[in-house]
Formats: structure tokens, sequence, C-alpha cells
């Protein structure tokens, strides 16, 4: 049953490449572990709070659960663990930034999130060189704000590769 | 694509499906005009569409199958296998052209002329040369054809039609668009007369295919091209219509149809009123009959015609009230009702928790409209089994063509319906067995006639419901299973051991054909024997929460059982708890619940930390769900949990118990698929969200008992030995068992007859010499053997010895403790894993090990088997046949008769033994059970005497009854002794005597 009729409203849901041409660029802030991250706004579903999320026994690790969006089920992924951060503070329940990659819904488990940036494309850079490898893999380019760095989320490739290493 | 190529494509496909069964009725039955009818109209169906679609190739070889079969029609010609494999391969090759269709949405170039040549040849009578080459045409796929061919090659001249070249006048012929559209314009102007009622029913009880075909004819001989049309005797197919008032007016109004037809078809407007009167030419031939043929018509319409006329009437209605809709309206809609029953659910759950709502009433209302709307969309998607089905009498037809076997399929409760989900699963698993049924199950035609069967095999295909499910039964009547083969397959694939394979009843050994790269056929042929088959069949089964079971009996056939649900969309479930987290099984894999706790009738029980659990006097396996899926946290495996419920569940044979803490209630559940990041774990068959509104795993039983036993071929042994229950082990009789203690683990056993003496020993007297021991024993060295290779003997006191011994040989068995000898029924549950031991037990109400002392005779004498054969050697070797159902029995009294020298030949049922009287094995004494199943030993004994081969030979009865009037009647029936079971040297001294008499008597 393939079943997917929602909001297929990210035309770029993989929100890969920010649109270079526009001026400005709307993105969804967030922070982990401090660290500032964007996703394009055109990528997100949904922002949710703390959600009762179901433990998968036998999953990867980075895979929190499965949680129940308005009769979806969505697999919540905490980055987190997917960038191999530490934990989040037993008092700090995390917020749900839902997207869709190959027609199925995932929940990127955060620490905040933020308002949405409209970010002018010439304050993208590409990765710096020096970037570790698993946060190399994820981002795909950094804009260079004044509250500090925003890294954009590659939300396919944090996905993706999390989905090869379960394979 | 286009939409009018998908209608035909999904159109076209059905019709192909249904006249492959259709020819292959045909065959059996060249007779059945109604058959025949409805065979030339699908094709001149297929041949006008594509016509129509300007789609040639297609059209040449269903003209030139039309043609043949129009011949048979018109009773020019008779059906033979010939002209039936040759339509056969004449449709294989429209599919292989639609295939390409489909996938290119255009032709493939190539040209069919080898097959359409021999059509023709056949269509003309040339039978023979069809015959002689009659090798099935490879398909020419896509030769050097610089032209596609327009037309058919016809049996008459087409010229005009080949001349389609630009520059050339066209004739009215070419302009018009040729025969198909003719034929297209008389389709079109019937199905307009359908819609006119009064002109309908003057057509009804007329065969319109006929008439169709003859106009066609007509109008295409009146464009001046083709000369076939034959008045033949149009006016008497027509006089029913004339008898009911069909006259010119009513002629007028048929041709007003035929002028719609045309503009519908958007014929240019010249053309069409050139062509029209050429239509209106078969007035004369069908209004000629007039009156002369009313009488007739009374008379037809008295006999057939009535019928006809009812059942046309009758399709017509079923025609209009369906609609074509696509699959996937179909799968959204369920979904979407998936969603509402979730809903539902979750609302009433809400309901429950309030005392006193308003809503009440409404949501009753909205839950039993959501249940009627489950139950009417779930009938949308039913379909009736036969349409997995329809292609078996083609695959069979051509597999006894190819087999030279005879073969008749039978189908039974083809209207079964279950979900179309579940159809697609099962169509090639079905296949994949009525073609194993075919081709492995029923013997050549003469091997039948041999073995007193009828020459044609039957297979029978039965469908029903039951309870849920659907029941598919495949039976065959052939050869049935080889259980020899199977073993000796079994054993040099190394799935097995010999010792294994013994204890093993023949359900279990059965159960290796569905092992994974098991074939049993002697060759491999091209239908089957590749042994990648009925693994796959059973795992796609069991995919599907499926269940295969099969019965054979050598000589009589095999019987497949399969048993699914009847959707997968929709499921009952048991929502069970484990370490704080829930989970949902399946009902449908779930046999019963069990509670246990220390001081309840279940307790949980190790062998060597592998749970299990004594239920009903079996043993059955226990999985910890905590461990499966690691789910212990910390300190929470520390306490040892008191209270526990054991969800026992069964996989094909297997069945075993699940551990859980708690269990709730059940609920009906949408199984929805895990995410894609989750797919590879096996535990779980998906995913679902609860009435209250989280989201919870759907256990996958199959992925747990795979996980549970590692490896499946244990499993089976443990629910086969189940299932086979008390047949195979048991029946009923008590044995005296040995009970002692040795080396690690649990209490141990042995049976009492194959012990000669218990010992005790000083632990001074055992010697060693090299690395083993042995003492002085009656004058001789015994060798003494550990239970097991690390072994520590006691080291002061007596050391307890089982003693067991052959003539002057003697052997010790070195044990910490006696413990009891008991009489006990046996029942072996767990098959053993590792050397020396034959299984499992319940004795005196615990799990016991049961030894096997030929392991440790082994050990002791390298030679002590062989000794036996050099010792008969001196004496004669003894040739003896032992019938004895009890495998166990067996396994214990063949050693002992080996030792004692004699060459023992086992069998477990009478029909066996008497089997191998009649293929002429000789043998000089004979040793039967009396109870046993089918026939049982006082029967077995008269047959024997009434045989020429063994009727003089000594018999001996084997029986755990050994009252007075049992003996009384054993002599009466014509054994010659009567020995208790139990008593091993009683047997032996029995057996001496008596081969001794026989001895003098020679």
């Amino acid at each position: 049953m393939s079943n997917v009729t929602t909001l297929s409203r990210g035309a770029a849901a993989d929100g890969s490449v920010p649109t270079v041409s526009g001026i400005q660029n709307d993105v969804v802030s967030m922070t982990v572990a401090g660290q500032l991250f964007g996703i394009p706004v055109m990528a997100v579903q949904d922002v949710l709070g703390p959600q009762r999320i179901t433990r998968v026994p036998l999953a990867p690790a980075e895979v929190a659960g499965s949680l129940n969006l308005r009769g979806r089920i969505v697999t919540a992924i905490d980055v987190r663990r997917r960038l191999r951060l530490g934990a989040r503070e037993k008092d700090q329940q995390g917020m749900n930034v839902v997207v869709e990659c190959d027609g199925e819904l995932y929940s990127l488990i955060v620490d905040t999130v933020g308002e949405v940036l409209s970010l002018p494309t010439a304050a993208y850079e590409r990765n710096p060189a020096t970037l570790d490898q698993v946060w190399r893999e994820v981002s795909c380019g950094i804009y260079r704000l004044k509250e500090g760095l925003l890294l954009m989320v590659d939300v396919q490739k944090l996905i993706g590769s999390a989905k090869a290493e379960a394979a | 694509m286009d939409d009018l190529l998908r209608e035909f494509l999904t159109e076209t496909t059905e019709s192909l499906s249904v006249l492959d069964s259709e020819l292959v009725k045909l065959e059996q039955n060249p007779n059945d005009p109604g058959l025949l009818a409805n065979i030339f109209r699908l094709v001149h169906t297929i041949k006008g569409t594509c016509g129509f679609l300007g789609l040639p190739r297609l059209e040449a070889v269903a003209h030139a199958s039309e043609n043949v079969l129009g011949k048979v029609r018109d009773g020019e010609m008779v059906i033979t296998p010939t002209s039936i494999s040759l339509i056969l391969q004449a449709l294989d090759r429209i599919k292989l052209l639609v295939g390409q269709l489909e996938a290119t949405e255009s032709e493939p170039a190539g040209e069919d002329s080898d097959l359409t040549s021999k059509l023709n040849a056949l269509a003309e009578g040339r039978a023979d040369e069809v015959a002689a080459d009659e090798a099935p045409a490879e398909v020419k796929a896509a030769p050097v054809a610089p032209e596609p061919v327009v037309e058919a090659p016809k049996p008459a001249p087409a010229p005009a039609a080949k001349a389609a070249k630009p520059g050339k006048v066209q004739s009215l012929y070419e302009r018009f668009g040729g025969e198909s559209m003719v034929d297209a314009t008389i389709d079109a102007t019937f199905q307009s007369v359908a819609t006119d009622a009064p002109l309908k029913a003057l057509f009804e009880g007329i065969d319109l295919d006929l008439l169709q075909g003859h106009w066609r004819d007509a109008v295409v001989k009146a464009l001046g091209n083709i000369n076939r049309y034959k008045p033949a005797d149009l006016s008497k197919l027509f006089a029913p219509a004339v008898a009911r008032g069909f006259g010119q007016g009513q002629f007028k109004a048929l041709l007003g149809h035929v002028e719609g037809a045309l503009k519908m078809l958007e014929v240019q407007p010249d053309v069409a009123a050139e062509v029209q009167p050429l239509f209106a030419g078969i007035k004369d031939d069908l209004l000629a009959g007039d009156k002369a043929a009313t009488k007739t018509a009374v008379v037809a319409k008295g006999e057939g015609a009535a019928g006809g006329a009812v059942e046309q009437a009758k399709e017509s209605t079923v025609a209009g009230q369906s609609i074509r809709v696509h699959v996937d309206v179909l799968e959204n809609l369920m979904t979407m009702v998936s969603e509402l029953v979730l809903t539902r659910n979750q609302l009433l759950q809400i309901l429950r928790s309030q005392q006193e709502s308003e809503f009440a009433a409404p949501l009753q209302r909205l839950s039993q409209v959501t249940s009627e709307l489950q139950e009417g969309v779930m009938k949308t998607r039913m379909q009736p089994i036969g349409n997995a089905w329809a292609k078996l009498p083609r695959i069979v037809r051509d597999l006894s063509v190819e087999l030279h076997k005879k073969i008749d399929l039978q189908m039974h409760g083809a209207e079964t319906e279950l979900d179309r989900q579940v159809l697609e699963l099962i169509r090639d698993p079905l296949t994949h067995m009525v073609r194993n049924s075919g081709d492995h199950g029923i013997e050549m035609p003469a091997d039948r006639l041999a073995a007193g069967k009828p020459e044609t095999g039957t297979i029978n295909l039965n469908a029903y419901h039951e309870g849920g499910h659907i029941i598919i039964e495949i039976a065959d009547d052939g050869r049935g299973l080889n259980v020899e083969r199977i073993k000796a397959k079994a054993l040099s694939s190394g799935l097995t051991t010999e010792s294994e394979l013994d204890a093993m009843p023949e359900q279990q050994i059965y159960q290796f054909i569905f092992k994974a790269g098991f074939s049993t056929a002697a060759q491999v042929t091209a239908v089957s024997g590749r042994g990648v088959g009925m693994d796959v069949v059973r795992t796609n089964i069991e995919k599907i929460g499926g269940t295969v079971e099969l019965r054979s009996r050598e000589g009589k056939g095999t019987t497949f059982v399969i048993k699914i649900p009847l959707t997968l969309a929709i499921v009952s479930a048991l929502i069970v708890e484990c370490a704080g987290e829930r989970f949902a099984i399946p009902q449908m894999s779930v046999l019963e619940l069990v509670r246990t706790s220390s001081n309840s009738e279940h307790t949980i029980e190790q062998i060597n930390g592998a749970p299990v659990m004594r239920l009903r006097d079996r043993l059955l396996s226990l999985v910890s769900l905590r461990d499966l899926l690691k789910l212990s946290e910390g300190g929470e495996s520390k306490q040892k949990k008191d209270e526990n419920y054991i969800v026992v569940a069964q996989v094909g044979t297997f069945t075993f118990g699940i551990m859980v803490d708690r269990v709730f209630d059940t609920e009906e559940i949408v199984v929805k698929p895990v995410a894609p990041i989750l797919r590879h774990i096996q535990m779980f068959s998906g995913n679902t969200i609860l009435g209250d509104g989280s989201v919870i795993m759907i256990l996958d039983p199959n992925g747990i008992a795979t996980a549970a036993s590692g490896e499946r071929a244990q499993g089976d042994g443990i629910g086969d030995a189940a299932a086979a229950n008390d047949r195979a082990y048991g029946d009923g009789e008590k044995v005296a068992i040995l009970t002692f203690r040795a080396g690690d683990g649990g209490p141990k056993a042995v049976p009492l007859a194959l012990i000669a003496r218990l010992e005790e020993f000083e632990v001074e007297k055992i010697e060693a010499v090299g690395d083993r021991r042995v003492m002085q024993y009656r004058g001789k060295l015994m060798p003494l053997i550990p239970i097991e290779p690390g072994y520590q003997p006691l080291q002061s006191g007596r050391q307890p010895v089982l003693v067991f011994s052959d003539g002057d040989r003697s052997m010790g068995l070195l044990v910490d403790e006696i413990i009891d000898v008991v009489e006990e029924r046996l029942q072996i549950e767990l098959s053993a894993s590792r050397p020396g031991v034959i299984g499992t037990a319940v004795i005196s109400g615990k799990s016991t090990e049961l030894v096997d002392a030929g392991h440790y005779l082994t050990l002791a004498f390298g030679d002590w088997f062989s000794r036996g054969t050099l010792t008969a050697e001196k004496k004669r070797q003894k040739r003896l046949l032992l019938v004895e159902d009890s495998s166990f029995f067996r396994h214990m009294i063949t050693p002992v008769l080996s030792v004692a020298g004699y060459e023992v030949t086992a069998v477990d049922t009478a029909k066996k033994a008497l089997d191998l009287c009649e293929r002429g094995l000789d043998v000089d004494v004979i040793v039967s059970d009396i109870e046993m199943p089918e026939m049982n030993g006082y029967e077995f004994v008269s047959a024997v005497r009434g045989t020429a081969r063994w009727g003089n030979l000594p018999v001996l009865a084997l029986s755990s009854n050994t009252a007075p009037e049992h003996i009384e009647r054993g002599r009466a029936a014509g054994f010659d002794d009567y020995v208790a079971k139990s008593d091993r040297d009683a047997l032996l001294a029995s057996l001496e005597q008596t081969m001794a008499n026989e001895g003098d008597h020679a």
C-alpha cells in the first residue's frame, strides 16, 4: 500500500542545495547541542513539540522510535545520536521537525526550533575542508550569520545514510 | 499510454487468459458448440480491435487463428490436439506481441508468416503439413523485416491491400480502411443496436457472432476484395428475428445504426456514402427465409435457442452492471477505510473512558457504518481464486504433452473469493505446486497401468472457506513421496544424520522437501527438479501468514493443503507487553495463552540455559521476547520475574512459546509497512496505530521462530515430533526405563531392556589402559566408557556401572547415581543436539535425556556392530524382518538383533512388509508387533501365511500385552511364538529356539 498522499509541499523536499538564484532563502533554524542548523522551509512538513515515541527494538542507534502524526507513522531520528553528539539533558525534551524522504515521513529530533530566517545567498559558503566526516556527510553548506554559523542539513543524506547503515 | 491502447491491453490480456483455458476445455469436449462460439468470439474480438488500432502483426496472427476456428465452427474441420496446439502457439505469439506492445507502446517489427502459414495450411485442410513440422515455432524476435507486413497473408490473394503505396489510386476497400474497418463498423452497429430496445429484442436468441461474421464477409466481398462469402443459411440463422417481426422497417432501422456507426468511426462522408449501400446488401439474405423459416425458428426456440436467449440476455445485464475500476483506486479506498477504522477505534476508546456521553449513540452508529464500509470495500478487492487458476489448465496440458503423461486437472471451488493482494501472492506458489504434482507426482501412463491405476492421472484442486481462512488443496493420485529417496537426499546434502532420520516419523521426513535446494527428481527436467521451489513456495505462503501441510501415501498420491488468511490489510492482533513496551502479535499464529508462575501448574524449566515448559505432556521451547529484542535495561533483568505469560505460537509445524510480561486484549489493527530504515529487522512484520493513538510494532512470528531456533531444521523436529505425537513413539505402551545421573545436566535414561546388569565396583578396581578405563570383570577385561568425554568418575567409594553385554563381551557405562526404574510411555520431545543422546523426554515428570546405547557400544568396541556380521557368517547369516510401528522400538531392538547376528530389515507398517514380500525380499524369520495402525499383527500374520514366499516362515509376535488370551489368539492367528516386548533375552532365546527348530525341519 503506497498511500502517500500528504502535503508534498516541498518540491525540493530534499533541500539539498539552497536556491542560489534567489537572493533570500527561507530556512527553519534549529539547534542541536548548541550548534545552529537549518533546513529549507519547503522541506519541513511540521514542527511538533515533544511526542510520545514508541521505541523500536533492534533499530539502528539513531532511530529514537516511531510516533503517530495524525494517523501516519513517522520514524523519529535523533539528530544528536546521528551526529554522534552527547545525549540530551534529562529534562530537555527535544522538538520534532517532520520531513519527507522518498515518500516516507521522518521526524528529526532536535533540541530547539528557532524562527524561519530569510538568508541571503551571499552569506552562503561551502563546507570548510576541516569539517568532521560525519558532519560533512549531512551538511551541504554553511551560512555566515551574525549569531554564528548555520549549518544547512541535507535531509536526504541525513536519513539516507542512516538507511544505508541499517541495510 | 493512450487510454484506448490501455483498454485494449487490459481486455486482450483478459481474453487471452480465458482463451487458454477454454481451448483446453475444447480439446476435451470438441463438440461443445457453446465453447467454440465463445472461443471464436474472443479471437474475433481480438482481431477486430487489433485492426482498429492498426496493429498488423497481431491482427494477422489473430486472423489466421480465427480462420481455423471458423472452419471448426462451420463443421468443416475437426478439433485435433495438433490444431489446438497450433492455436495455443498462436495465442502465445499474441501474448508476446501484447507484452511488447505494453512495454514499448508499439508493435515490434517482424513478421509471423511461419505461424500464419501453418494456420492457413491447417485451415485449408493441409493438416499433414502442419503436423510434420509441429515443433514449436521459435519466435522470430524482430528479424530483418524492412517493411512491416500490412496485411496478413491470407489464403485468398489480397492484392489491393498490398498495393497500399502512395500515388496509386486507392480502391474503396482501402479508402474505407480494409476488413478491420468493416468489422469495426459492424461491431459498432450492434453495440448501438443494443441500446435500441425494440430492435434488440428482435435479435435475441440469434448467434450475433455468426451473423456479424457473415455480414462482414458479405461487405468485404461487395467491396470487391475477397470471395469467401458463403450465402450459407443466414436466413435460417436470422429466422427467429424474422418470426418476431423483423421486416423491411426494422432493417431500415438497422441501417440507421450502421450509419451512426460509420459516423462514430469518423469515416470520410464520401466514403461512408459509398460504403453504406454495401452494408445493405445483406438484406435479401436476411429476410429471404421469411416465412419458410418460421417453423424452424419455433422448433429451434423450443430447444436450444430459448436457453441461449436467456443466457445472452443475462450476459449483457451482467456486463451492464459492472464497471472497470483501476486497482489503484481500490487500493486507495482501502487505505482510507483502514484509516477510518483506526479513527473509529480511537473514538471508541475515548468513549469508554467517559461515563455518560451524548456522543455514545452517534458513535455507535458511526462504528457500525464503518464496519459495513470496511466489509464493502473489502468485497471490492475480493476476487475468485479461479483467477489464479486460469492459467493452470494450459500449463497442465502443456506439461502432459511435454512429458507424455496423461493428466486430468479437476478444479473445484474456483468461485471462492479472497483478497486480490493475497491472490497475487499465491498465484506463483500454486502454479509451482501444480507443476510439481504433474511432473513428480503423476507417473507415466505405463507405470500407472502397471500399478493398477487408471492411465490418466488426476490433479485435484480444491478451494473453500474455513473460519476466516481459505483452504486450498492440491491433490494428485500419483506415486506419492518416496521416503527413502528423501532420506537419501537429506543425508547426502548433510541436512541430517542417519540416526536422526531413523527416529523421525514420516511426516517429519516429508518436511525436507521444503528445504532450499532439495529436489528428489532424479533428473532435472525443464519443468521442475531444480530444487528451487518448495522452499520458495513455503516462504511465500508463510510470508502472508499462511501454512502449507502435506500428506502423502506412497503409491497413492500426495496432497498439499495451503491455509491462508482472506485478507492481509486488517488483522486481529493480540497486544502484549514486555519490559514496558507493547507489541502486537497477529492472532492468526497464536494458539493459546499460558500463565506461568512458581506456584502454578506451569513453570519454566531450563535445559542448558534454554527455557522450556511442559504443556500437556509435551515440551515447548520458549523464547524470551526480552532477550530476543534486547529489551532488558540494566536493573530490570536482575529481578527474576515470578510471573510470566507464554504466548504459544505456531509457524508452519513449529510450535513455540513467546515469553511476555503481560497480555492485554486483542485489537483489530491495520498493518502498515515499517519505514525503510527499519525494514531489515526481521522480528517485525509491520507497525500500526492503536486505539489510544500510540504506535506499536507488530511482531512477525516467522522472524521470531527463525531467530529463536537459529536453524529451522531443529524447530521442525520439535513441531513434528509433537504433531506425530502418539502415532510415532508411544502408542500407549509403557516401557521400563532406568533413570540415572551422570555428568552435567539433568537426569538421563536408558531402556532397561538394553542393560544386562547393574553393578557397583570399588573405585580402586578401575584401571587405566592408555586413555581408556577398563576393569576386570568375570575374568575378562571390560571397557568402561564415560558418559561424556570430560567426565570424571568418582574418586573413592563405589562406582555405579551400567553393564551392556552381548555374548562374551561386556561394556560398562560409568554413571554417578542410579535413580530409579520406572514404567513410562516414552515420548521423545526434543531431538538430540549431541551424540550419545537420542532426545529428551518427560520421565517421572522431569525432562530427561534419553541415552543412545548404540553410541556407547560403538565407543567401546569400534566393531561392535560389524562383529555381529562376522559371527553371523559363521552361523550362516539369518535375515530377519522386523515389523514395528514405534520408531523408538525399531531403534532399540534393531541393534540388539544385529548384535545377535541377524541381518535386520525394519519397516514401520505391515503394509510395507507385505510390499517387500511382493518385491521378492527373502528373509528367514519375521518379528512383528501386534498393535499397529492400519493392519495389526494378527491380520499381518494371516496375510503372511497366505503368501507363497513367506508362507512357511517362522513369525514371532512381539507385544507389550502378554496376557494368556492374547498369546492364545496370537498362536491361533499363526504366530510361532509370542514374546513380551521388554524382554530382550526372551526374544533372543525364542529366536534361537525357533531358528533351531526351523533348521531341524529343513
